[in-house]
């Protein structure tokens, strides 16, 4: 007979060993009030027709004075690759994140 | 009979801690039904509610009351009068029984002693969360969560906490298992660590030592490391913020090093003992993350050297011919204490065919004359590592260690005309106006003999300095204390 084994996914701490003169969680950089000359990233997850949306919304920036970027996830079942993340993080000034099914 | 007289937190009268899964206790187990009869007293049973059978019998399920009156074997009998704890027993003492309950006759048939049973309450596998449990509130650190996704040692990594090696999560439970390594309190400020200038708890420095690798019981010297190297003179921040390649060497001396299981003796500068390598690493990790010290940023070494991981290593003072470098420096015989020193990476003086005290003394003055560059006199301290099989040479002639280091000094005077700037083809060197003078390679304290090192081998290191005395750093000694009770 198998028996299988559930884990109970508790919450793990670990003390913080610095000074504590910084924050503990990156804090959400303030929001450009203009897009105007920025580069703003589009990351399509690879799901079917969302390049169509995307398609939609760089015409949308585009119009208001942004750059605009694509890039493409392998696969909509996995986190984005390290190295796209990299990739955006560095190329972009903005990026917009969100879902659409 | 015990006669030490503490608060306690139980109520007047006379309690009795026990548990079924303790032969001890399962043989007095009749005895204490009848005294709550006759005598009243409270039972408390860490494992088994019904035991005593019979009894009205406290559960102890968590532990607390174990824990809080330091129950380390049961059965244990306590006796308070007026909110003191006035007498205990500890595991089955028919005479002692017999005294606290008035009753000569008390357990007739039984043994006149049996020895109790380890209590629930130090249990190897309870003790750690209990300590948190019931004394984690004493820490006062931030508590950062991991991410149920994120692996926890990569965590630590994204933080920026780690010297680039991996560490050991510092939980609630390892932090107060380290604690109990010292008397201080976490809340105690044992020194102000730079650069950032930061009040150093001794909660922090076990944080760190934690994460370190530490022992418990390396924890004292840890401390007493970070307040040498924290202090004005030894100048962590001008060691830090220095491009030359130095960070603080830790020499420990007195007998606790030997206790706490240092190495002294083969491969000494090396790695592979857990004493050595993580008493130096907690004292940098404490630097980095404290202090605020990291490279890059204040430190800003041209090379730096690997020694700035970890510098840490014990005098072989069983085996020496000479007193150690803390005897010299001031402290007692057999005490324990650290000397720290602002030192760069080590390197080999070999001499395999001196036999004279004479020939090697040349050979080792000819070696530490090239520290930071032989034209460079005065500037720089050196610590200089005598290995045994170099040591036996001046032992068996009858050299001390002033004898040494006199001896040292006086092949180590320059002639201004060899040092000068532009001398020998080299730009580098002295101002001119010392041309016609003689200098001391080294100021008259800025060797620091030591001995230490493999049984096998002829060979000495040195381990040079940087900008020495008050204009950089002056090595600092300070006493290991508060070793923990616990």
């Amino acid at each position: 007979m198998t028996t299988i084994k559930t884990t109970v996914n508790t919450a793990r701490f670990v003390l913080d060993p610095t000074s504590e003169q910084n924050p503990s969680q990156r804090q959400i950089l303030a929001r450009p009030s203009s897009l105007k000359g920025l580069t703003v990233g589009l990351l399509d997850i690879s799901k079917a027709r969302g390049d169509v949306f995307l398609d939609q919304l760089e015409r949308r920036l585009v119009g208001v004075g942004a750059t605009v970027k694509r890039f493409r996830k392998p696969t909509f079942t996995k986190p984005a690759p390290v190295d796209l993340r990299h990739e955006i993080a560095i190329s972009c000034n903005v990026v917009i994140e969100a879902l659409a099914d | 009979m015990p006669s030490v007289v503490t608060q306690s937190t139980l109520p007047d009268g006379v309690h009795v801690i026990v548990k079924r899964d303790c032969a001890t206790c399962v043989m007095v187990a009749p005895l204490l039904t009848q005294l709550q009869s006759s005598h009243s007293i409270t039972i408390y049973s860490q494992d088994d509610a019904s035991f005593p059978d019979g009894a009205e019998v406290i559960h102890d399920a968590d532990l607390s009351i174990s824990w809080h009156n330091n129950i380390e074997t049961v059965p244990t009998v306590i006796k308070v009068v007026n909110g003191a704890e006035t007498e205990r027993i500890v595991g089955w003492l028919q005479n002692e029984w017999a005294h606290t309950f008035d009753l000569p006759n008390i357990g007739d048939g039984l043994p006149a002693y049996r020895p109790g049973c380890g209590s629930l309450s130090v249990d190897p596998d309870k003790v750690d969360a209990l300590r948190a449990k019931f004394e984690g509130s004493l820490l006062v650190s931030r508590r950062v969560e991991i991410a149920s996704l994120e692996d926890e040692m990569e965590a630590l990594f994204a933080r920026g906490w780690t010297d680039g090696l991996p560490v050991v999560p510092p939980t609630q439970e390892r932090v107060m298992r380290m604690l109990a390594g010292t008397s201080l309190a976490p809340s105690d400020i044992v020194a102000i660590a730079p650069p950032d200038l930061v009040e150093l708890t001794v909660e922090k420095i076990a944080v760190n030592a934690v994460m370190a690798g530490c022992l418990p019981e390396y924890l004292p010297w840890v401390i007493a490391a970070l307040k040498a190297v924290c202090t004005d003179e030894f100048n962590m921040h001008g060691v830090l913020a220095t491009t030359m390649p130095v960070g603080p060497v830790i020499v420990c001396s007195g007998p606790g090093s030997r206790a706490i299981g240092m190495n002294s003796g083969v491969n000494v500068l090396g790695q592979g003992n857990r004493a050595n390598m993580t008493i130096g690493r907690a004292v940098q990790l404490t630097i980095r993350n404290v202090g605020g010290g990291r490279p890059g940023e204040i430190d800003r070494a041209a090379h730096g050297m690997p020694g700035k991981l970890s510098f840490c290593f014990a005098e072989d003072e069983i085996g020496s011919p000479w007193t150690s470098l803390a005897v010299a420096r001031g402290v007692e015989a057999d005490t324990d204490a650290v000397t720290v020193f602002a030192g760069e990476g080590p390197r080999c003086v070999t001499d395999q065919l001196a036999r004279t005290p004479e020939q090697l003394v040349t050979s080792l003055a000819a070696t530490l004359l090239t520290v930071e560059h032989p034209k460079l006199p005065l500037a720089y301290d050196a610590m200089l590592v005598v290995g045994p099989e170099h040591a036996r040479v001046f032992g068996e002639a009858g050299w001390s260690r002033e004898r040494v280091i006199e001896e040292l000094h006086a092949r180590l005077q320059l002639k201004g005309t060899d040092i000068v700037r532009g001398s020998h083809g080299m730009a580098e060197g002295v101002l001119q106006k010392y041309e016609q003078l003689t200098v001391s390679k080294f100021r008259p304290n800025g060797i620091l003999l030591v001995h230490a090192g493999g049984g096998a081998g002829l060979f000495s290191e040195i381990i040079g300095g940087w900008a020495s005395g008050a204009v950089g750093s002056e090595p600092v000694t300070q006493l290991v204390t508060n070793v923990g009770t616990r």
